[in-house]
Parts: C-alpha cells; sequence; structure tokens
C-alpha cells in the first residue's frame, strides 16, 4: 500500500445511489469518488438536491431501502468495503468507527429519552459498559461538549433543552466512542449565527484534540472557508469540482463553483440592486439534460454541453474540474465557430 | 409528578359535577310523571301524590339534587322499584364485578392483539401479512358485537362445543363474550399503533438511532413505541368507554349477568332509580379508567403537563 492510501481513511469510489419511484429511477448519486485522509477535514458542497446528504447516508448505508438503493461503488474504510458488510457488521461500525451528525437537532433526538440515555446507549452497545460506567462517561461527553452542569443535563429530555445544546448533545452522541470518521451533514443549518460559530469551534476543536476526521455537508460556502482542506462541489448527483480550499475560493475553475461563489455577500463590495444568482434552477432529475447537468444555467454553454457529459479532468494542479471550457474539445469547437463565421 | 397527580385529581371534581347532573336530570327528562309512572298506572291520586312526597319531587330542583349528590356520597343510590332492594346493593353485589371483569379482559385482549398486529403491520409495510392484518382489522371493526358475538357461539359452541353457550362461571365461559367485546377495540389499536408507528419510524430521531449502531429490534422497541403509544394510550382509554356500553349487548348475547343485563332489565321494568345507579357507577369508572390512562400518558410522555 503506498504512503497515500495508508493515509486514506475513507475512499468513495464511483458510488452510484439511486431512488426507485413511480416515475422512474433518480440518480441522485452518480458515480461519486472522493477520499478523506486522516486527520483531515473534506467538505461537500451543493445545493439541495445535489446528492450530498444521499452521499454521506450511503456511507453508513443508512439510504432507506427498498425505495433507495446504492446500485454501485466501492465504499472503502480503513481498506475495506462496506458495501460488502453484513448488516451486523455494519452496526458495529456505526456510532464506533464512524458517526455522524444531522441536520435538524430539534427532531434527531428521540423526545421521551433522557439525553443521558440517548448519548449512552452508544457507549452501551460499543463498549460493552454497564449502566453507571456509561452513564459517567456520558456526563463526561457532555463537559466535553462544553454543557454547563452535565450533571443536571444528563437526566433532562430534548425538548428542555435550546437547538444549540441539542446539537452539542448530537455532538457528544457522535463523538462518545471516538469515532475514526465524522460525518457532519449541515450540522449548523437550523441554528442562529452565533451558535453556528460556537458550534463549528466546537467541532474543529474536538477534531484536532480526538484527531477524527471530518466530512462536512454544507451549502454554505463560509463554513467550507472555516473548517476544510480539500472541498467536492457537487451538482445533480455528480461531483463537478474536486480541489483544495484555497483553489475553490479563490480560483474556481467550473462556471458553477463561480457562480455559487459569486453569489455569496461580501463585506468589501457595494452591490446596487440584487445580489448576483446562478440563473434558472436545478433540473427535475427524472429529467436530466443529455449533455453537461449545469448546461441550463451555464452563461458559456455551447453546442458540445448540450450533446455530451464532460468527463471529470484532473488539472496540472492536480485538482479536478467537470467542464468542457478546460479540455481541448473546447478549443476546437471555438476555433470552429470562429471559422464558420 | 405528584403535583400532576393533585392536579389531575381536582379535574375530576367538575367532571363528577357534570355527570351527577346529568344522570338526575334523567329522571326529569323521561316522558311522563315520574311519580305516577313509579307508583304504577293503577295508582290512584292520592297514591301518586305520596310518591311524590316520598321521592321530594316537590322540593326545588336543586334541593332535589343536592340531596342526590349527598345520598349518592355516602353510598345510597336510591331503592329499585323492581327488586326493592337498595341500587348499590343491587350493582356491587356482584353484577358490577362481572362486568368489570369482562371490559378488563377485552381491554387485555384489545391492547394484546391490537399492539402486535399494528406493529407487524408497520414494520412490514405493504407486505402479506401487513395486508391480511389490516382486511382482519377491518372485519373486526365494522363487526357489530351482537352479530360476531351469535357467530363466535354457532361456529364455536354449537358446531364444535369447545366452549359453553352462556353464563360466566369459569375461564371456558369467558372465551367468546371477551372475543366478543375486545375484538372492535383490537383492530382500532392494531389500526392505530400502524399510523402512528409509520410516522415515528419516518422521524429523525429513528434515523439518529440507526446511525448510532442500534439493532432494528432495539429501535422499533425501544425507540420507536414508546413514542408511537403515546396516540394509542388515549384510544385504549376511550376504548374502556365503548367496552362498558358494549358491555350491555355482550351480556345480552351471552345472558351474562353483569350490569349491563341489569340496565337492560331495569330499563324494561322502567326501573328508574336502578338506571342512574348503574349509569352513575359506569361513568364514575369511566372517569377513573381515564384518569389512569392520563398517568400512563404522563409517564411515556415527559412534555406532558397540565399548565
Amino acid at each position: 500500500m503506498s504512503d497515500l492510501n495508508k493515509n486514506k481513511i475513507l475512499e468513495v469510489k464511483n458510488l452510484c445511489t439511486s431512488f426507485f419511484t413511480d416515475e422512474g429511477e433518480v440518480k441522485a448519486v452518480d458515480g461519486v469518488n472522493f477520499f478523506i485522509e486522516k486527520g483531515k477535514t473534506v467538505g461537500i458542497v451543493g445545493e439541495s438536491g445535489s446528492g450530498k446528504s444521499i452521499t454521506s447516508l450511503s456511507i453508513l448505508r443508512l439510504i432507506q431501502e427498498p425505495a433507495g438503493k446504492i446500485v454501485n461503488g466501492e465504499i472503502v474504510f480503513k481498506g475495506e468495503n462496506l458495501l460488502e458488510k453484513s448488516k451486523k457488521e455494519m452496526r458495529s461500525i456505526r456510532g464506533n468507527n464512524i458517526s455522524m451528525i444531522f441536520q435538524e437537532p430539534m427532531t434527531s433526538l428521540n423526545p421521551t429519552m433522557t439525553c443521558g440515555e440517548q448519548i449512552a446507549e452508544s457507549i452501551r452497545i460499543h463498549q460493552k459498559l454497564g449502566r453507571k460506567e456509561a452513564k459517567e462517561k456520558a456526563i463526561e461527553m457532555l463537559k466535553l461538549v462544553g454543557i454547563p452542569s452535565p450533571e443536571k443535563r444528563v437526566k433532562q429530555y430534548p425538548f428542555e433543552l435550546s437547538g444549540g445544546m441539542r446539537q452539542r448533545v448530537m455532538i457528544a452522541i457522535a463523538l462518545a466512542c471516538n469515532p475514526e470518521l465524522l460525518i457532519a451533514d449541515e450540522p449548523t443549518t437550523a441554528l442562529d449565527v452565533t451558535i453556528q460559530a460556537q458550534i463549528l469551534d466546537l467541532i474543529r476543536n474536538l477534531q484536532k484534540e480526538l484527531g477524527t476526521s471530518l466530512m462536512i455537508i454544507t451549502h454554505d460556502l463560509g463554513v467550507v472557508a472555516e473548517m476544510c482542506e480539500t472541498v467536492a462541489v457537487m451538482y445533480c448527483g455528480k461531483i463537478v469540482e474536486y480541489a483544495d480550499v484555497k483553489t475553490i475560493l479563490t480560483n474556481p475553475k467550473h462556471p458553477y463553483t463561480i457562480g455559487l461563489l459569486n453569489s455569496v455577500p461580501r463585506h468589501d463590495q457595494v452591490y446596487d440592486g440584487d445580489l448576483p444568482v446562478i440563473k434558472g434552477s436545478v433540473p427535475s432529475p427524472f429529467n436530466l439534460p443529455k449533455g453537461c447537468r449545469f448546461v441550463s444555467r451555464c452563461p458559456h454553454a455551447k453546442d458540445i454541453c448540450h450533446n455530451q457529459l464532460p468527463e471529470l479532468k484532473t488539472m496540472d494542479d492536480g485538482n479536478q474540474v467537470r467542464c468542457w471550457i478546460h479540455t481541448e474539445s473546447w478549443e476546437k469547437q471555438e476555433e470552429e465557430v470562429a471559422s464558420n463565421s | 409528578m405528584l403535583t400532576f397527580l393533585i392536579r389531575r385529581f381536582l379535574q375530576i371534581i367538575p367532571v363528577m359535577i357534570g355527570v351527577t347532573l346529568a344522570v338526575f336530570l334523567l329522571m326529569h327528562l323521561i316522558p311522563g310523571d315520574p311519580a305516577q309512572i313509579m307508583a304504577g298506572e293503577k295508582a290512584d291520586e292520592a297514591q301518586v301524590e305520596q310518591m311524590r312526597e316520598n321521592l321530594g319531587l316537590n322540593d326545588p330542583l336543586h334541593e332535589q339534587y343536592l340531596r342526590y349528590v349527598g345520598n349518592a356520597i355516602q353510598g345510597d343510590l336510591g331503592t329499585s322499584i323492581r327488586t326493592n332492594r337498595p341500587v348499590v346493593n343491587e350493582i356491587f353485589d356482584s353484577r358490577i364485578w362481572i362486568t368489570m371483569e369482562l371490559a378488563f379482559w377485552g381491554t387485555v385482549l384489545a391492547v394484546v392483539f391490537g399492539l402486535i398486529a399494528g406493529i407487524i403491520s408497520a414494520t412490514r409495510k405493504y407486505s402479506f401479512a401487513d395486508v391480511s392484518l389490516m382486511v382482519v382489522a377491518l372485519f373486526g371493526m365494522s363487526m357489530p358485537n351482537f352479530w360476531l358475538g351469535i357467530m363466535l357461539i354457532y361456529f364455536f359452541s354449537v358446531n364444535l362445543g369447545w366452549f359453553p353457550i352462556v353464563g360466566w362461571d369459569s375461564w371456558k365461559h369467558m372465551v367468546l363474550p371477551v372475543i366478543t367485546i375486545g375484538s372492535g377495540g383490537a383492530a382500532i389499536i392494531a389500526r392505530m399503533t400502524r399510523s402512528s408507528m409509520l410516522e415515528v419510524l419516518d422521524n429523525d430521531y429513528i434515523r439518529t438511532a440507526h446511525a448510532k449502531g442500534v439493532s432494528e429490534r432495539l429501535v422499533i422497541y425501544k425507540h420507536a413505541l414508546r413514542n408511537a403509544l403515546i396516540p394509542v394510550v388515549t384510544v385504549v382509554g376511550l376504548q374502556f368507554g365503548t367496552l362498558l356500553g358494549g358491555a350491555v349487548i355482550t351480556e345480552t348475547v351471552f345472558a351474562v349477568n353483569g350490569i349491563g343485563r341489569l340496565v337492560i332489565d331495569a330499563i324494561k321494568a322502567r326501573d328508574f332509580p336502578m338506571v342512574q345507579g348503574a349509569i352513575l357507577v359506569c361513568a364514575v369508572a369511566f372517569v377513573f379508567v381515564n384518569f389512569l390512562v392520563d398517568i400512563a400518558y404522563r409517564l411515556i410522555n415527559k412534555r406532558i403537563d397540565l399548565n
């Protein structure tokens, strides 16, 4: 195994996850490749419906069958393909080796169980601790995620806590068994701005402290800038740009990434009128364009974009882009157009 | 919890006032003169007047009501016209216990079968088991008690001879009446559990439980069922009331000497104090059961607060 492979905690290869509805198959995730190195942070960015949450649920095999199904690909975690694991083996990985934090802290905790019970549950399942030890560990975890008077909170029900507190409890549950990989699915979307910053700080500090690898799913480029080292931009189930965070933020190549960045309001810029937006909307998953999936919204679209889906091309700097502009075919087409006219 | 109990208990008071008022007014709502009816058709004017005086019907209404409640609290529900014995004795000597036994086992049957069927259906949505259970539940819900009772007697008692046809002496006597009275409730609880369970299984916290590595069994019984039970518990309480009403029919079909039959016989004989007493006792039992249901509800759902 090469050094790079040794460092990879997770590698997703050609992941395809589909949903089968009465109207036909929806390819929610369509041939996605990326990897996460030990202790590093990868961000998955995209609009609603881009397949980023489905990608994360696929990794833990939490896609609800029979409606949804992972139809192809490999999910290699520490050298082993998770798609070949039995249900029982998967259960021993979930919450133990790979944990997940969800978007909605208000509804992600069980309303009829105390916070302590919910943290202790995964400790008891995976570490086989007794009731009392698990409870002590739960108090310790609450302290770790910065909840004041944890001895009292441990006995409280989720409805007695604020949204930020609940997300802290979710983080405590996720980290209770010291996972090697933490997947955070829009961990701050449902929270106030001030609480968002606190939660991001908390995740980052705990990641440093515990050496956890992190996969963060978000549509917030601010979160990306704060947290990530590598970023995969997804659009309609495919990765359109995969690069280090600096390139994504300062020198994006794909028109979609450029559009996303332009639509973030900047404090150092004066806008007369509206903020720039990406015109149009995401195409229906039942009726994806034949060529590039972004074609209907792309300001640069040419014939080739309508007819053929571009490959994810690796650039000289190692970053990857799925766009005809960055291929030789594009120049050829430019020349053709020039000679025709 | 203690304050909850006290507060919930205090809520019973206005309900009881309403119940006693309704039962008391029954006497005055029946067409005709109660004194005339009680004294009998052949009684002359003086006898009717005497009866009226005995019943206190000449006093103002509120005085009559207060006297009625006062007597009821002291355990005096009047005297049966038919048997000339105190109503309380008629009810409590044996009748009410038979009905309570019937209603209790009916509820147990409804809850046990309803929950099991509901859980199986919900966890195997659209499977053969789900569809067949729900079809059976639909039958259970739409079948009138008296018809089900007669059919059960026909098949299991008359044709197969497994169970006695009438009476209430051994567990064998209880099987068919309990099935008759509990099947409707079982059907309702099954459908309720199924839909409630399906709703709960779609929740984010179920996904959280899966993401924690909790086994399928525990997800269903620990995480989902506890939440799914909240609406079901309410139905169980209401169902108990229906059961008391159903007792009238079931006891008649199976010739069981419970309070249901007592009421029927009393109505036939125009034995008003008896009818009043029986209705009052049933209403109190219903209020009490719902008190217990609310406590159970509170134990499952910590968010319930009477504020």
